[in-house]
């Protein structure tokens, strides 16, 4: 079995956001770049898949030259390949640009999938639409959102978590699917597996080498504005008996908030 | 034309697909236009009575045994072959697990970006903007469409719900063609726990608890004073769903769910930059912690210091005398 999965270079979740409010754009310096922690859910059931069915992983960003940090860890947690599509062009926050990246990658190049997974987001953009935006591309099965999986021969049962409730997804393969946390416990990377990512080549592939018209590529939201979140201004603290500072709590509920 | 997608579950509309109704009248005035409902599935008339009272002048029924059970691939087919006839400018949908899950794909067919999750909408020299959160909640962003039809999901629980009263629209039966090879990865089935309370990114009042919950077990106490509030739903901290005493289902920040409630009572949480992202947008927020210097008391509006264990009792007390009252 074929598995691919698809992943993002993301600032940690730890991370303070500033804004160049003259680029428009979010300060990268001093952030710390992970691999996106749904990703590494994806990584994680990949590698279960190709230890129950055999077959091969191969984990692929786009993103610049620096994403290789991120591909050599999924590498060093057990992928057999890791491949770069180099896209140099800023963040645009428009996830169809992507997908139609990845359309022709998986039309032209990566034809043997059986499966495409993804985290279900990443952190930052937030977008949630590449899986199921590829899966119409491909035209191919999605269940987003799982946090259960089983596979036999071609056909899929997945869970997929929806308000309050579960939803099971019967699928046949090939299909994408997006990891929610609960899906799996990911894996560390072991020094031999950080050895063998360390000689291991990544390819990096060019977008004409997909094949892809760049014009059909220009961003379709465009970002107008970036703004950092209002300011929220401390209220009051109050310190003493547990009867009484449980009293007053409840009578800014009343009175305050006017919740009860 | 705005043009609004609306979710129905086991026979009942999601109130945030009426919410997003309701912003789609308040834009329509702004812009000029009007706006028209969509559903899909199967037996939909009964409830179409109920989305006319939210004020669309046209409500079309997408009505096909194939699509008695949801999947991304038939409900978009469905609903793209009336939107190429129909050629909307906006396309709005909540957006719920399903919203989520089936915009993109829909958004994809149509050939078109959309933006996800928005928190505001507005006309901006106009042309229709919205405004969305990266980063959880770190950032916000406002975007236009270089593509038409422009389509937004809006973030449930945001939108105020907005009833018009009188039901003048009318009800459209469209035949839809669809065959079955279309209908990839259906849902098998709605598994739901026994006694599953409201997902908190539905709930009114979100009583979460953290790493000051110090195990499993105290998640009842957490229960019991949502069950004295109306609408609540018990929340977690990345610490305390890490740790494995609650479910992931209830986490709050960057890996869990973000979160808009009227009020946030945060027990034991000390309010890390990832959990604040996810939950700073709370009308209220209320915090216990024992320690002063908590992080969380910069943004509580009302914060009491203390041994949440000595605390919480009495507010449940306090909570069920008032409830008496």
């Amino acid at each position: 079995m074929n598995v691919y999965v698809l992943v993002k270079r993301v600032p940690d979740t730890e991370s303070k956001i500033r804004i160049d409010h003259e680029k428009n754009a979010i300060i990268e310096e001093g952030l710390n770049f992970i691999l996106g922690p749904y990703d590494e859910y994806g990584v994680e059931e990949a590698l279960r898949i190709k230890e129950a069915h055999g077959g091969k992983v191969t984990v692929i960003s786009v993103g610049t030259d620096e994403t290789k940090v991120i591909l050599k860890k999924c590498l060093a947690m057990g992928a057999d390949e890791a491949v770069l599509i180099k896209d140099e062009s800023p963040e645009t926050y428009d996830g169809f640009r992507t997908a139609k990246i990845l359309e022709a990658a998986f039309k032209n190049k990566f034809t043997d999938y059986d499966l495409l997974l993804f985290g279900k987001q990443s952190v930052g953009a937030d977008n949630m639409q590449i899986p199921a935006m590829v899966a119409e591309l491909l035209d191919l099965p999605q269940v987003s959102v799982i946090t259960k999986l089983e596979i036999q021969d071609r056909e899929g049962i997945a869970h997929r978590e929806i308000e309050g409730a579960v939803e099971k997804v019967k699928f046949t393969l090939p299909a994408v699917l997006s990891a929610q946390k609960g899906l799996n416990e990911p894996r560390y990377e072991t020094l031999k597996g950080i050895m063998m990512a360390k000689r291991k080549e990544i390819p990096v592939v060019n977008l004409q080498d997909l094949g892809i018209d760049e014009t059909r590529l220009s961003p379709q939201v465009e970002l107008v504005k970036l703004d950092s979140p209002p300011e929220r201004k401390a209220g009051k603290v109050v310190e003493g008996e547990p009867e009484e500072t449980a009293k007053k709590l409840v009578e800014f509920l009343q009175k305050e908030a006017k919740v009860i | 034309m705005i043009f609004v997608f609306i979710e129905e579950r086991e026979q009942k509309i999601k109130k945030a697909s009426l919410e997003s109704l309701s912003e789609a009248n308040r834009l329509a005035k702004e812009l000029n236009t009007n706006v028209e409902a969509v559903m899909a599935g199967h037996n939909l008339e009964p409830l179409a009575k109920d989305v006319l009272g939210y004020g669309p002048s046209k409500v079309y029924l997408l009505e096909n045994t194939l699509l008695q059970k949801y999947s991304a691939s038939g409900f978009s087919s469905a609903i793209s072959s009336l939107v190429e006839e129909i050629h909307p400018d906006i396309i709005l949908l909540a957006a719920t697990a399903m919203g989520k899950d089936l915009a993109p794909r829909l958004a994809a067919k149509l050939g078109v970006g959309m933006a996800t999750d928005c928190t505001e909408t507005r006309v901006q020299n106009g042309k229709f903007a919205v405004v969305r959160p990266i980063f959880a909640g770190k950032a916000f962003a406002t975007f236009t469409f270089n593509s038409t039809p422009q389509i937004a999901s809006l973030r449930p629980n945001v939108f105020p719900l907005e009833e018009v009263g009188n039901e003048q629209g009318t009800v459209v039966k469209k035949e839809v063609v669809l065959s079955e090879e279309k209908i990839l990865a259906p849902v098998d089935e709605i598994i739901r726990e026994e006694g599953t309370a409201l997902d908190i990114t539905e709930a009114d009042i979100i009583v979460s608890g953290g790493r000051g919950m110090k195990g499993p077990e105290n998640f009842d106490l957490l229960k019991d004073i949502s069950d004295l509030l109306p609408h609540a739903a018990v929340g977690a901290s990345r610490s305390a769903v890490d740790s494995g005493w609650i479910d992931h289902q209830h986490q709050v920040g960057q890996t869990g769910k973000t979160v808009s409630p009227n009020l946030y009572i945060a027990l034991g949480i000390s309010g890390a930059i990832q959990h604040v992202a996810g939950m700073s947008s709370s009308k209220f927020i209320v915090a216990v912690n024992k320690d002063p210097d908590a992080p969380i008391f910069k943004i509580a509006d009302f914060g009491v210091v203390g041994d949440l264990f000595q605390v919480v009792p009495h507010l449940k007390e306090e909570l069920k005398k008032s409830k008496s009252d």
